[in-house]
């Protein structure tokens, strides 16, 4: 299934490379000024750019189900979840100084290493790898779907009471401790 | 496509988010972060499902897997911030430090008394 | 049938004792019928074994109750003469020693354990007398000893009573260990434990090292016999109750010691070193105590020194190889001396004080203890060796084998053992009698002509509120248990003398009557002693004038409590060279000298009164070369643990503590420095494993 890769060598990459190179750049581009900007809700804004282009990626992975569902629940809730968050936490508007802690420096210091490390053993190890695309669709919502309920009924089962036991959690966690807290509570909220 | 294209911009998404989730203060960012590093797993196991072409599709379930966990783990994580930010009025992690080792009053001299001082003083 | 009853003569007291001692607190009304009925009864079994061996062959019993290794360990009796006798003698001094506490004690809130701890000592003797084996003896020797600890230090509450009891221990422990080498050195030559068997091996030639083994258990028997240079438990022991004096010092502990030698006699034979040693210590301890006896201003001190000038006579006679002579000895010996032991115990309950001194000054003294005066007086006139008194018999005993071997008889004993022994025992004669004579003047004599003036106040040293004296109260008498005890204990010393001639019959057969030559030098001696001390007296009589003024000591209190007061305050009379008068307390203005000027012993002693008063300094001396050493190293062993050794463990400590802060410090709280610290040795884990694959 490996097709050899000196056939299709790194300097004449075809239209797909291309793309998903560009794709790719600007998607790293957007999650590192996520994890940068002093601004906070346009963080989260910046994440709708990198998990997008992550969607896009998966098009161009062939897998149009895997990416449908990106944007629906990534782009479309996570992300909404994440800015009812900042909005309820009272998160500033604007540039805010602070908003690396002092660990900025080791923390960097931590990722580059990871990164150095991770991209030196995947480049070693996938040089010559190719991935031949062109064969067959690997994930139209039919084949996904045929997978899903024929082999992976189970944890799907498993992972729709994970989804309610977070339900309940969430709802557990963010409700107001009895009747006597009530009117306390209001104010601290407002 | 050569499969070190998706390989090391996963690899490089997940070092961003691993920064920002180290580097962030408030809590609601790294928890953003957090998704894009499960999100550069995702990258990860989408590419090698459709380089191995495998028959029972693993690789793209176990993505809808973690896109569902991580849902899950949003949800409930930003209810336990805003909980947090609900009691102490603040959401930056670098303030929650209760768990940490703090001197009682007066350790100079306790400290030569040995542990049992200081679990004293802990507990005090 | 005899050696059943044999055994149940040490079995009885036994059970008393551990029955008093569990049931004495919860039920207190049987604890004196507890405590008396066992011994007299073993007393009169003791004397049915007596009657029933008596003269004929030894008995012999042995059970092997488990194996015990390579030398077997055997629960042996062995009855013969020596046995049965000196049993009686114990039997008997216990039983009166038990009677008489019922009433020196009777207020005693210890009394249950003080009965039952007699009982024990009791039955340990017992063992030690009847025991056909070494290792069972060292047992009731070693429960003597425990016992004279806990008996001795019975006034606890007093700090002489306390250090005395710890003394006692310790120094006959001191001896206890080569002892007990001793005893496993014979073992291992004879191959058994059994008595019987170590003599006929000491007998046949099989014993390898018989002067070191000799010199070892010498140790042993210097240390529970109290001889010198291991004698100055005894006069400490004083601290004790005066029943427990009597107990130790007439029958049991004591005797022990002589009675071991005498018992294993052909193995000290053995050895011409170990008789010479034997004589020499005899010699200086019959000697020195005498002489100390005379100095003594504490009526018990002056008993117990003398009890340790009598056990050298024992020795002595050991040493000159005649066994029946020293056990002779021991039992006349066992018989005044409780007697005087238990008549000053009643003196001192009467005078309400330990000290001769001011003793003297009391003139109805004699009137009022009428028993304690007569009986002892006979009990003087025995230790004095005065002719009809049995103690004139058993001495002449022991002279006339002193002056057998002196004159080269016996072909074991050279004849320089026989003369040392036969003129230490001479001069001791003398100063014997010099110092029973002081003790009677000044006990019974002292005072002026009659009391001149009405009872002045009383000399109770320090007034507790149960002793609490009421001036006007008449002295009650003494309870009739302590007034008939002296009678039935004057009795043998009286009349012992009568069984001379039927006493070779139960030891070893050789005569005990005395010789003309030693009777009449050594009645002269004693003669000579009474009449120097008394002209002594006399003379000091008439220095200080009329004598003191009188001074009756009003008695209601407990005997127990004068004489536990009288302890305590002893500590401050021993704290001065020589009791002064400002010591005493009644100094009666206008007699110069004092009440101690009467005392023919200063007289007589002259310059050695002051180093005799302290026993010649040696306690001092075992201060300087074995106490205070001691207590140096233990100085520098502390200073080496303190500073050295807890130094290191500090250290130890300190390094982990040091390490600890510095991992506190990491401890900050913020999530991000762990999480980052974890995940950089994640990478670096990584990173390693990658390289190092």
């Amino acid at each position: 299934m490996i097709l050899t890769a000196e056939a299709n060598g790194f300097l004449s990459p075809n239209g797909v490379e291309i793309v998903f190179l560009l794709v790719g750049v600007v998607t790293l581009g957007a999650a590192v000024i996520t994890v940068t900007t002093r601004q906070l809700v346009h963080a989260a804004l910046w994440l709708v750019v990198a998990l997008g282009g992550l969607a896009v990626e998966y098009l161009l992975l062939t897998a149009e189900f895997i990416a449908w569902v990106q944007v629906l629940i990534y782009v479309g809730s996570v992300v909404v979840l994440l800015l009812f968050g900042l909005m309820l936490t009272r998160a500033p508007i604007g540039r805010s100084p602070d908003a690396d802690s002092e660990n900025r420096w080791v923390a960097l210091a931590v990722a580059l290493a990871a990164a150095a490390t991770l991209v030196t053993v995947v480049a070693d190890a996938f040089r010559s790898t190719w991935i031949d695309l062109d064969r067959s669709v690997q994930g139209s919502p039919e084949v996904t779907g045929e997978s899903l309920f024929r082999h992976w009924v189970l944890p799907f089962e498993a992972l729709s009471v994970l989804l309610l036991a977070a339900l309940v959690g969430a709802i557990t966690l963010s409700r107001r401790r009895g009747a006597d807290d009530a009117p306390a509570s209001p104010k601290q909220e407002r | 496509m050569h499969l070190v294209y998706p390989a090391v911009l996963a690899a490089l998404l997940f070092s961003v988010g691993l920064y920002g989730v180290l580097a962030r203060r408030n809590a609601i960012l790294v928890l953003m972060s957090v998704e894009l590093m499960l999100n550069a797993v995702n990258l990860n196991l989408v590419a090698f499902d459709v380089w191995l072409r495998d028959t029972l599709h693993a690789g793209q379930a176990l993505t809808l897997f973690v896109v569902t966990v991580a849902a899950a783990e949003i949800g409930i994580g930003l209810a336990i911030v805003l909980l947090v930010f609900r009691s102490r009025g603040t959401a930056d992690v670098d303030r929650l430090t209760d768990l940490a080792d703090r001197t009682p009053p007066g350790a100079g001299d306790q400290a030569d008394t040995g542990t049992a001082a200081t679990g004293r003083g802990r507990a005090a | 049938m005899t050696v059943t009853l044999a055994a149940l003569v040490p079995l009885l007291p036994f059970l008393a004792a551990v029955t008093g001692l569990l049931t004495g607190r919860l039920a207190p009304g049987y604890v004196r019928p507890l405590a008396v009925l066992p011994t007299v009864t073993s007393a009169a079994l003791a004397a049915v074994v007596c009657a029933r061996v008596g003269t004929g062959p030894a008995e012999t019993a042995a059970t092997e109750l488990t194996p015990t290794g390579s030398v077997p360990v055997d629960l042996a009796l062995h009855l013969d003469g020596f046995a049965t006798l000196a049993a009686v003698l114990v039997g008997v001094v216990a039983s009166c020693v038990q009677i008489y506490s019922t009433g020196y004690l009777r207020d005693d809130p210890r009394y249950p354990s003080y009965a039952a701890l007699v009982s024990l000592f009791t039955s340990a003797m017992l063992l030690v007398v009847y025991s056909g084996d070494l290792m069972v003896l060292l047992v009731g020797w070693e429960i003597m000893g425990i016992c004279s600890y806990f008996l001795v230090g019975h006034y606890w509450e007093t700090a002489p009573a306390r250090s005395a009891s710890l003394k006692a221990f310790v120094v006959t422990k001191l001896g206890d260990v080569p002892f007990l080498i001793g005893v496993f050195a014979l073992a291992a030559d004879a191959g058994t434990f059994r008595i019987n068997g170590i003599l006929t091996t000491a007998v046949n030639g099989g014993l390898e090292h018989p002067t070191l083994v000799g010199l070892l258990l010498l140790a042993g028997v210097a240390g529970k016999s109290a001889q010198f240079p291991l004698h100055t438990w005894l006069p400490d022991a004083m601290a004790g109750p005066t029943p427990v004096s009597a107990l130790i010092h007439a029958a049991t502990m004591v005797a022990a010691g002589v009675y071991l030698v005498a018992r294993l006699l052909p193995v000290f034979l053995l050895s011409t070193t170990v008789l010479v040693v034997l004589a020499v210590l005899a010699a200086v301890t019959m000697l020195g105590s005498a002489l100390c006896a005379l100095a003594q201003d504490d009526i018990k001190r002056v008993l117990a020194y003398s009890t340790i000038g009598q056990l050298g006579y024992m020795t002595g006679a050991l040493a000159v190889a005649d066994r029946g002579a020293a056990t002779f000895h021991l039992l006349t010996h066992g018989a005044f001396k409780a007697l005087l032991f238990l008549g000053a115990g009643v003196v001192i309950h009467a005078a309400g004080t330990n000290s001769l001194a001011v003793m003297s000054t009391m003139s109805d003294l004699r009137d009022r203890v009428p028993d304690a005066f007569w009986t002892m007086t006979i009990g003087l006139l025995a230790l004095s060796a005065i002719f009809p008194f049995s103690g004139f018999f058993s001495k002449e005993s022991v002279l006339r084998a002193a002056e057998h071997a002196a004159e080269g008889h016996l072909d074991r004993v050279p004849s320089g053992v026989g003369w040392t022994v036969l003129v230490a025992g001479l001069v001791t004669a003398l100063v014997t009698a010099a110092y029973a004579t002081r003790l009677w003047l000044l006990a019974f004599r002292g005072g002026g002509p009659a009391p001149a003036h009405p009872p002045t106040t009383p000399p109770s040293p320090v007034p507790t509120d149960e002793a609490v004296p009421d001036p006007a109260h008449q002295p009650a008498p003494e309870p009739a248990a302590m007034r008939w005890t002296l009678w039935l204990l004057a009795l043998p010393a009286l009349a012992l003398g009568v069984a001379t001639g039927a006493l070779p019959d139960y030891f070893d057969g050789g005569t005990l009557s005395p010789t003309l030559t030693t009777s009449v030098v050594g009645s002269g001696m004693a003669l000579t002693g009474v009449l120097l001390t008394y002209g002594a007296w006399r003379s000091a009589q008439a220095r200080t004038g009329a004598g003191a003024p009188a001074v009756t000591t009003p008695q209601d209190t407990d005997a127990a409590t004068a004489e536990a007061l009288a302890i305590g305050t002893r500590q401050t009379v021993a704290a001065q060279t020589v009791p002064t008068p400002a010591d005493t307390p009644p100094a009666p203005p206008g007699a110069p000298p004092g009440p101690d000027g009467t005392d023919p012993g200063r007289l007589l002693l002259g310059p050695l009164h002051r180093p005799a008063v302290h026993g010649f300094h040696l306690d001092a001396l075992y201060h300087a070369v074995a106490v205070r050493p001691v207590l140096a190293a233990a100085r520098l062993v502390r200073f080496l643990d303190r500073e050295v050794v807890e130094g290191y463990v500090r250290g130890a400590g300190l390094a982990p503590r040091l390490l600890g802060a510095a991992v506190r410090r990491a401890q900050t709280g913020n999530v991000q420095t762990y999480l980052s610290a974890l995940l950089a040795g994640a990478v670096i884990l990584a990173v390693l494993a990658a390289v190092g694959a």
